[in-house]
């Protein structure tokens, strides 16, 4: 018992996935493999899907999306997570805030604020028409070039947090020393910076992709009929067809494109670097790889410091040394500024999203507070992120504790497989919830959506918690014990006190997790148990209208207000 | 004198104390962590009262019988007795025993006074007791008012007896204490050192201290537990340790010494530079001579050596003239103050008095 002591902390947290993910998954993927009349083992959802040109073309433009989407964010987010990375550490935090927010703003939140931007009569033809730049309205919304706007807003400060850690955690001294041995500064970059920056610029391409793979939000409200992708297909089959093997088969090839994206990352890369740490040695087995890639930044290398001596004679090295603080200033904007558009429009006291607002007032406010509906929708989204967050705290608190002091060799798989809900592709969790839900009569209540959250919420608190406790003294737990305290004593006294600000913050990212999430609630909530963001979703589908902005000011500003306390706890104590 | 196998028993006995008095008994403790042998199994006793130093270079399995002793590692054999009970399999917790840790390990939400008071609360001790006594050992480590700050507003000497006071404060069985003084520089270790001889002789408590330090356990000890190689090497008061070594390992770890190899023969060494009179002790086979370098004197004399002179190492109350020999040994003598060096390169002649030097086994 004793030698067991800290791996049994993770049993919890381990059966919960079993039940809850693993099984579930399998499940479906049984499902997509199975004749539905006959239950014989059948590959024709398959063939249906890959022999049918609708899907086809649906395929295609989902993989289309996903990779223009991950080198739009990657391309965008890039030099902007440079630049956050060589900001003094005082001064970064309050710039890394303004990813965090969009990063944590609900996704309904951000498309809405681009269908009311990108809108015919919206911000941007308004601002466009007004200053002469153009003279017809441009239409982008329902189209491809919407979609890209949307994705590519959605997933940058996904790209710019998962970069941004590796970046910070390169040597500091190492740019010097390059440029105390004689190279310029377009060397400095590619051959140190960059180089060392690939774990984590892979690290974000991996999660941008996968994380694309399964969006239908943004397509399915910024999008035509030609932007359909698979997720949607998936949703429509479920929902409208009811025909579950073709969903699940649909669902299956999704995950299996994550998977194998996943697994070539894992074969170049590493897992481990997901999760924020750089990556030691390269690994064996590639000497000819890296030398093509090192051949490569070279050639960058040459290439960027002759443009760089042009452009300094002809500009001067003044203006060259404004151009990232300006791209970030710019990547930046075009992070914040669509919320910020939805903020006047909750105080509109028109009937129409038009901007800018006629007049302000507090009606749509009113009809808010004054709607069962919503109001209903509010408290029941309120009951299920703070179970969720109960529930995700403990069980991925226990199993971080649990996996920080184990040195069993299932260590690697455990994590792994706590990481995983955030690989898999939320609607392959969903479904495959759903599925399971409707055999335990879950369906439809608040229970079922705590349980289907849970799974989402468990990487963050995990991950979170596990991050705290790599700075851990657990010298202290053992001063306890010699002091005289029990093993509860110690978790209760010294443990848990010192881990309260990670705890607090995991809590509040699992909350907003919750809080924030419709994959689930599409499928597990209906009629009477819906959700804030299911009811926004179905408001959304059916009519835009300003209570609409009202409610998304309502969200964004307690999103914010949990995120900003997240942030606060989350600094280490002492 | 015959060479020790077990370690400290016999150095008990011989020493005429009882076997009643020994507080802590480790009877055949050993550990291993998968191929590696962390403690071959070790047998010592420390007895009431007494400060006793475990020393060892590191990886000598010094600090693996400390986490055996206070329980934080659980031993693969062998038993453990604190007050002639059995305590191998009790948890940590109720074992009572004080530990001391390197980095002082105080609870950074505690102030002070609650870090010297959590061991009582623990324990169920009224308020009103917990305060007096915390109290009590805040004066002895001299910190009275400081019972409100946090840990880390104090200085690295501060927040050491901050950690002696907690492990003091609830009068523990066995205090252990690992590398304490560790983290100090060299003029607080000597102060802290001394405050804590003032606090043993004080409290009359036993304590068990590990360090690497040969010179803090020179200072420190009732007597020394020196390891190497995951066992025992000698258990032995300082003076005894120094001025008898049984092994070269001991010679040569504690203090430096000039070591002359060869073979037994007959009432001689011989080496090859030489044969050179035993001293008290007989062995048989291969063994060594081992010289300090307070006996070793210039010129010839009853045994005598030769060398070139290869470094003069001034440090100022003495100076150390190192030679080395033909076999290529280097020899070490403390020069008599006053006496000017002879410059590097001369060659010089060594002897020493037959009874001074101490022959030991290979």
């Amino acid at each position: 018992m004793r030698r067991l002591g800290p791996a049994l902390y993770a049993l919890p947290g381990l059966a919960f996935l079993a039940v809850f993910f693993l099984y579930p998954v399998v499940q479906l993927l049984a499902l997509s493999l199975r004749n539905e009349g006959t239950g014989e083992f059948t590959l024709q959802h398959f063939e249906h899907a890959l022999g049918t040109e609708v899907y086809v073309r649906v395929l295609g433009i989902t993989f289309t999306i996903a990779l223009q989407t991950t080198l739009g964010a990657l391309l965008l987010g890039y030099p902007l997570a440079h630049w956050l990375a060589r900001l003094p550490d005082g001064r970064r935090g309050w710039f890394v805030m303004l990813v965090m927010i969009p990063f944590w703003t609900s996704y309904l939140v951000k498309t809405f604020a681009w269908m009311i931007t990108l809108d015919q009569n919206g911000v941007m033809n308004r601002l466009l028409l007004g200053g002469g730049i153009i003279d017809a309205p441009l239409e982008v919304l329902h189209g491809r070039i919407g979609v890209m706007i949307g994705m590519v807003h959605a997933m940058l400060p996904l790209a710019v947090l998962t970069m941004l850690p590796v970046m910070i955690g390169t040597d500091r001294h190492l740019p010097r020393a390059a440029g105390t041995l004689g190279a310029p500064p377009g060397q400095v970059f590619w051959r140190v910076h960059f180089h060392l920056s690939l774990p984590g610029v892979a690290a974000a391409g991996l999660l941008v992709f996968i994380t694309s793979l399964g969006f239908f939000i943004t397509p399915a409200l910024l999008g035509g009929p030609k932007d359909t992708m698979l997720a949607q297909l998936v949703i429509s089959q479920v929902t409208e067809m009811m025909n579950w093997s073709f969903a699940g088969a649909l669902a299956v090839m999704m995950l299996a494109a994550a998977l194998v994206t996943t697994w070539v990352y894992d074969r170049l890369f590493g897992l481990s670097t997901v999760s924020g740490q750089a990556s030691g040695a390269p690994r064996r087995g590639q000497d000819a790889l890296r030398a093509v890639g090192i051949a490569i930044l070279s050639g960058l290398a040459a290439v960027q410091v002759a443009i760089g001596a042009v452009m300094q004679r002809l500009v001067g090295r003044r203006v060259l040394g404004w151009l990232l603080p300006a791209h970030a200033a710019v990547v930046l904007l075009f992070l914040g500024a669509p919320t910020l558009v939805v903020i006047p429009m909750g105080f509109t006291d028109s009937n129409f999203l038009g901007f800018p607002p006629p007049g302000y007032s507090l009606r749509w406010f009113a009809v808010y507070f004054g709607s069962e509906l919503w109001l209903g929708a509010t408290v029941r989204s309120f009951v299920v992120a703070f179970g969720t967050a109960c529930l995700a705290v403990v069980l991925g608190g226990f199993a971080a504790l649990a996996l920080a002091r184990s040195e069993s060799r299932w260590r690697g798989a455990m994590f792994a497989l706590f990481l995983a809900p955030m690989i898999v592709p939320r609607i392959v969790v969903a479904l495959g919830l759903f599925y399971l839900f409707a055999q335990m009569g879950l369906v439809a209540t608040e229970a079922g959506l705590v349980l289907g959250h849970t799974v989402l919420a468990l990487p963050f608190t995990f991950v979170t918690v596990a991050a705290v406790l790599k700075g851990y003294d657990w010298r202290l737990d053992q001063a306890a014990a010699t002091l005289g305290a029990t093993r509860a004593k110690v978790l209760l006294q010294i443990t848990i006190p010192l881990l309260k600000g990670g705890l607090v913050a995991a809590f509040l990212f699992a909350f907003i997790t919750s809080f924030d999430d419709l994959t689930v609630a599409l499928f597990v909530s209906g009629g009477v148990t819906t959700t804030l963001p299911k009811q926004m979703w179905d408001d959304m589908i059916l009519q835009l209208n300003p209570t609409l902005a009202a409610v998304s000011v309502v969200v964004f500003v307690l999103v914010t207000a949990l995120l900003v306390t997240a942030e606060r706890f989350r600094k280490p104590a002492g | 004198m015959e060479r020790q196998s077990g370690g400290g028993l016999g150095a008990v006995q011989r020493l005429g104390a009882p076997l009643s008095q020994a507080k802590l008994r480790i009877d055949g403790i050993a550990k291993r962590y998968g191929p590696v042998v962390a403690l071959e199994p070790v047998s010592l006793e420390v007895r009431t009262g007494e400060l006793m130093t475990i020393l060892g270079p590191s990886g000598s399995g010094k600090t693996t019988l400390l986490q055996v002793i206070c329980g934080l590692v659980e031993p693969d054999g062998g038993r453990l007795f604190i007050d002639g009970h059995d305590r191998t399999a009790m948890p940590v917790h109720q074992r009572d025993i004080g530990l001391v840790f390197q980095n002082y390990a105080l609870f950074p939400h505690l102030t002070v006074g609650e870090n010297i008071g959590f061991p009582l609360k623990m324990r169920g001790r009224p308020a009103a007791e917990v305060r007096e006594r915390v109290a009590a050992a805040l004066a002895m480590v001299q910190l009275g008012h400081l019972a409100a700050r946090f840990p880390r507003e104090l200085s690295g000497g501060q927040q050491q007896r901050v950690a002696l006071a907690r492990c003091f404060v609830y009068q523990p069985a066995i205090i252990l204490m690992d590398e304490p003084l560790g983290a100090l520089d060299r003029q607080l270790r000597e102060h802290m050192q001394i405050e804590i001889k003032k606090l043993h002789r004080e409290t009359g408590a036993t304590i068990v201290y590990v360090t690497h330090d040969q010179e803090e356990a020179l200072a420190l000890s009732d007597r020394i537990c020196l390891m190497n190689h995951a066992r025992i090497e000698q258990v032995g008061t300082p003076q005894e340790i120094y001025a008898h070594p049984r092994t070269t390992f001991t010679a040569s770890f504690i203090g430096t010494s000039t070591l002359l190899r060869g073979v037994v023969e007959g009432d001689a060494l011989v080496t090859p530079l030489g044969r050179f009179a035993l001293p008290e002790g007989r062995l048989a086979g291969a063994a060594a001579l081992v010289i300090r370098p307070e006996h070793l004197r210039l010129g010839a004399g009853e045994n005598t050596i030769e060398g070139v002179v290869s470094e003069t190492v001034y440090a100022g109350a003495e100076t150390r003239l190192l030679f080395d020999l033909a076999d290529g040994t280097t020899a070490v003598l403390r020069l008599p103050t006053g006496m000017a060096a002879p410059e590097i390169g001369t060659a010089v002649q060594a002897h020493w008095a037959t009874d001074a030097a101490v022959l030991v086994p290979l």
